[in-house]
């Protein structure tokens, strides 16, 4: 993992100029964000997050994501131990983040058991939580009714919603309900025009100054076609978005660090609290991968996000459950 | 059963009349069972082919959790865990595509046709 450093991207301001940042790890606990000057950046740990946000007045917010409770399977035999661990290191921050977002699989099997342990391992976090589904959140028969009984409250159509906090706005966009099965195409994911003609108004009064963060279970670029693990609209998406100055995408699903800079579009994708999953294309299939139970908790793990008003990038630091 | 088809087999040769009437001795439904593995991210058979009245039942043997799903909502099963299973009896003829809800590049189909045809 030490070749690994995440938290360099808020360091090294030529990012954007390189095009492109691709870099991965297998999971993390989590991710701390800060937004500063419009801009998310990722920090690399979480006492620098704390540290950044404090001298410049900005905030931090916390992206958990893939808890899969209800997991017990070799990869991890306790999935709901470690979304439970994952919460008591965020509660034990020193500068606790904003807010919490969990960027969906909150369960494994859409459970009604497992969202009531999920939630109530989600209790005792002192901020408020802004969640979406993974597509195991809405695998009950009756398509997703258990996750929007629960959660769908105040959301639109399918639970998508967007908020503001300290002068950046907040898209939380759902594509794990219209999936176009992989019949003669690639399996991906899907917004659906209802929720994009929704966004498109979402965002039309918006300032192209304003921050940007987007949330999205799967990942809003296509990470790897042959495992589904793209959105097929994504493009119309972030063509609404062309026009402001600091897009963020946070997305989950893939259990590993991807990520990806385009001009002023960040994506980046999390660690599991549950169990990593292989690289793209390093395995026959993406099921849970079992690492030797001593490297687990070195693999999953929480992510910051640090803002500070000016004019940098929002700050991303990752921690592992093992640190 | 089979001793008897045997005998009859054996007794008159291959007559195709009476080989034909052995299967309609017990009633339709679940005497005529179809069984298809899900296995590495695979619906093994990936497709199957059916006579009318036959219930299909997919077992999960994967470590991940797969679903089956009809492509125009026909049916459907729940997220299915580690050796759940689902049965499903088909009795319309005609073709049947279905995918995994949670990972929809996993595709299979279903063609029931009555036998012979
Ligand atoms: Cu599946």
């Amino acid at each position: 993992m030490a070749d690994h450093d995440e938290g360099g991207l808020g360091k090294k301001a030529s990012i954007n100029r390189r095009g492109l940042l691709k870099c991965m790890a297998w999971a993390g606990t989590g991710v701390l964000w800060s937004v500063s000057g419009g801009v998310p950046r990722s920090l690399g740990l979480l006492g620098e997050a704390a540290a950044a946000e404090q001298k410049s007045g900005g905030f931090t917010f916390l992206q958990i994501s893939d808890s899969h409770v209800g997991f017990d399977k070799p990869a991890n035999p306790n999935a709901l131990g470690t979304f439970q661990e994952a919460i008591a290191k965020i509660n034990a921050m020193p500068t606790p983040p904003a807010f919490i977002i969990h960027t969906g699989d909150i369960t494994h099997l859409s459970k009604d058991k497992e969202f009531d342990d999920a939630d109530q391992a989600m209790k005792a976090l002192k901020q408020k939580v802004y969640v979406i589904p993974g597509e195991h959140d809405v695998a009950d028969a009756d398509n997703g009714k258990a996750y929007l009984d629960r959660y769908g409250k105040g959301t639109k159509g399918k639970g998508w919603y967007s908020f503001d906090y300290g002068g950046a706005h907040f898209i939380a966009l759902i594509n794990v309900f219209n999936f176009e099965p992989g019949f003669k195409s690639a399996g991906l994911a899907k917004l659906g025009d209802e929720q994009l003609e929704w966004m498109e108004k979402d965002v039309k009064g918006l300032s192209a100054s304003a921050p940007i963060v987007v949330l999205a279970h799967l990942p809003l670029w296509t990470v790897y076609q042959e495992w589904g693990w793209g959105t097929e609209d994504a493009p119309r998406a972030l063509g609404y978005l062309k026009r402001f100055g600091s897009v963020t995408v946070l997305n989950g699903h893939i259990h590993q660090i991807q990520q990806k800079v385009e001009g002023n579009l960040s994506f980046h994708t999390a660690r599991s609290t549950a169990f990593p999953q292989p690289a793209p294309g390093s395995a026959p299939a993406p099921g849970p991968m079992k690492v030797p139970a001593e490297e687990l908790h070195s693999v999953l793990g929480v992510r910051t996000v640090n803002y500070v008003p000016g004019k940098s990038p929002l700050a991303l630091v990752e921690t592992p459950l093992g640190a | 059963m089979m001793p008897k088809t045997a005998l009859l087999l054996g007794a008159l040769g291959a007559t195709a009349a009476l080989v034909a009437i052995v299967p309609q001795a017990p009633s339709a439904g679940a005497v005529n069972p179809a069984a298809i593995q899900i296995d590495n991210f695979h619906y093994s058979p990936a497709m199957l082919v059916v006579a009318p009245g036959t219930t299909v039942t997919w077992t999960n043997d994967d470590d991940s959790p797969h679903s089956v799903r009809e492509k125009d909502g026909k049916f459907k099963s729940a997220a299915l865990d580690t050796d759940d299973k689902f049965s499903q009896t088909f009795t319309a003829p005609g073709e049947y595509e279905y995918f995994c809800s949670i990972h929809p590049y996993m595709t299979g189909k279903i063609v029931v046709k009555p036998a012979g045809s």
